[in-house]
């Protein structure tokens, strides 16, 4: 009875891992500064929201990627809600994804993410630099976009293998 | 083309609006109060400011704890890297002494053979008991180069010992009395020292001039002695060691003359030694 309890308990644990990443990620920004690579940077939030939001909804509410956005912001120094709303698109595009397939495979995932994470980045370009003023460098911007990208074949099969594998879940499919 | 539009309008509107599990808010209602936030944001909304106040004393706060696991990977990282650095740096020192200590052994091994062949010719000198006295006077007058010092006959100064100001030649001893000796220097208008300019090897006479600084003289190969070769003793005449530092040449090479500034300024003589160089009788 107690092995039981304690194997729920973990289990329990393990499926709050995607959003203490979220929030881990959102607060300390991941981005291996100190590697001193000078042309390298990837937005692993966008990764982790748009894998969960495709794969396994449930595991990441839409209420706290809203509030992970937030804090994006307050620690990014951009206005507040502009995270929010892009981590939104991203589930929209993510959630219309799985509406419309099938038969799920990684290829079309990463070109949908791709396109995605190009309009929001488009999006996010136009709202800092036209509405709000900032300045933003386009050929940072690009690289890391190519990343993130790159990066997703990788984070995806990661987290493929933790959700069946470690979390025990089949429906990361 | 109909079906196709509607199933476009179907899966837009499911991913707008569709509820999962454990969802309080669709993604329309939350994009809403995103545009909302954005634009209450810009105008500076207090309760706006209030809610982004707020989330700001929590992210600060919680942003250290989360930072730990990252700063532990970044420490880690810093001290690996250091540790290859110094595991480099190690390989290039350990070479570096491989290589200095057998120079080293090298020079051992040149210094005694010179010694030996210097035994051999007769020219290996030591030398004597160093005596360091005061320089009582320097004003001497305008044509003779000389100092005052306060040791003499019973401190053991002899006719003919050499004065240096640390590893320098000054001068050497001309006049010997009780309790003080008269040093003439370099650069006075009698002295004459055999010297080497080097490092062409050239031999020749420094002679003083009754100025600050000294001149070479006797020697053919003037046009050979380049600026700023260094003056040794070269020890011929017996007196001196080879190879004690003098001066530097300092003059134009169109000119003949060949000047010789003294390393060691005679006006700011304090203190100088005075022994002489004797032969090592136990070789």
């Amino acid at each position: 009875m107690t092995e039981l309890g304690n194997k729920n308990l973990i289990r329990k644990i393990l499926s709050k891992i995607p959003l203490i990443l979220l929030f881990a990620s959102v607060l300390n920004n991941y981005d291996f500064n100190y590697l001193g690579l000078k042309y390298f940077s990837f937005n692993f939030s966008y990764i982790l929201i748009f894998y969960y939001s495709l794969k396994k909804s449930e595991s990441l509410g839409y209420t706290y990627i809203f509030v992970a956005g937030l804090f994006n912001d307050v620690v990014v120094g951009t206005p507040i809600g502009l995270s929010s709303l892009m981590y939104l698109i991203l589930c929209v595009a993510a959630s219309y994804l799985r509406n419309i397939t099938l038969r799920p495979s990684l290829i079309k995932d990463c070109i949908f993410f791709l396109i995605t994470i190009l309009i929001i980045n488009s999006l996010l370009f136009v709202a800092l630099n036209f509405i709000f003023n900032y300045e933003l460098n386009y050929f940072d911007q690009i690289i890391n976009i190519t990343y993130t990208f790159l990066l997703y074949f990788l984070f995806s099969n990661l987290f493929d293998f933790f959700e069946n594998y470690l979390a025990g879940s089949n429906n990361a499919r | 083309m109909e079906t196709s539009r509607d199933d476009f309008v179907i899966a837009i509107r499911s991913a707008f609006l569709k509820k999962g599990t454990q969802q309080r808010f669709s993604l329309l209602s939350l994009i809403f109060f995103s545009i909302i936030f954005l634009i209450l944001g810009s105008i500076n909304f207090k309760a706006i400011n209030y809610v982004k106040m707020t989330i700001k004393e929590i992210v600060y706060r919680s942003s250290f704890i989360v930072s730990v696991p990252e700063n532990f990977l970044k420490d880690s990282y810093l001290v690996i890297q250091n540790h290859k650095n110094i595991y480099e740096e190690n390989k290039k020192d350990k070479s570096e002494l491989e290589n200095l200590r057998s120079k080293d052994l090298l020079n051992e091994f040149i210094i005694s053979e010179n010694q030996r062949l210097k035994s051999i010719i007769d020219d290996y000198l030591i030398k004597s008991d160093t005596i360091v006295s005061k320089v009582l006077s320097d004003k001497g007058s305008p044509f003779f180069k000389s100092i005052i010092v306060n040791k003499g006959s019973k401190h053991g100064v002899k006719l003919g010992m050499v004065a240096m100001d640390e590893e320098y030649l000054v001068g050497k001893i001309v006049e010997v009395n009780y309790l003080s000796a008269r040093v003439l220097l370099l650069s006075d208008l009698n002295s004459k020292i055999p010297v080497t300019v080097e490092p062409n090897g050239l031999l020749s006479i420094l002679s003083g001039t009754g100025e600050n600084y000294g001149v070479i003289q006797y020697s053919k190969q003037y046009e050979d002695i380049q600026s700023q070769s260094i003056i040794y003793t070269s020890g011929t005449s017996g007196l001196f060691k080879a190879g004690i530092p003098i001066g530097r040449i300092n003059s134009n090479l169109l000119s003949k003359e060949r000047k010789v500034e003294f390393f060691s300024d005679f006006s700011q003589l304090k203190f100088v030694k005075i022994f002489s160089f004797v032969k090592n009788e136990a070789e």
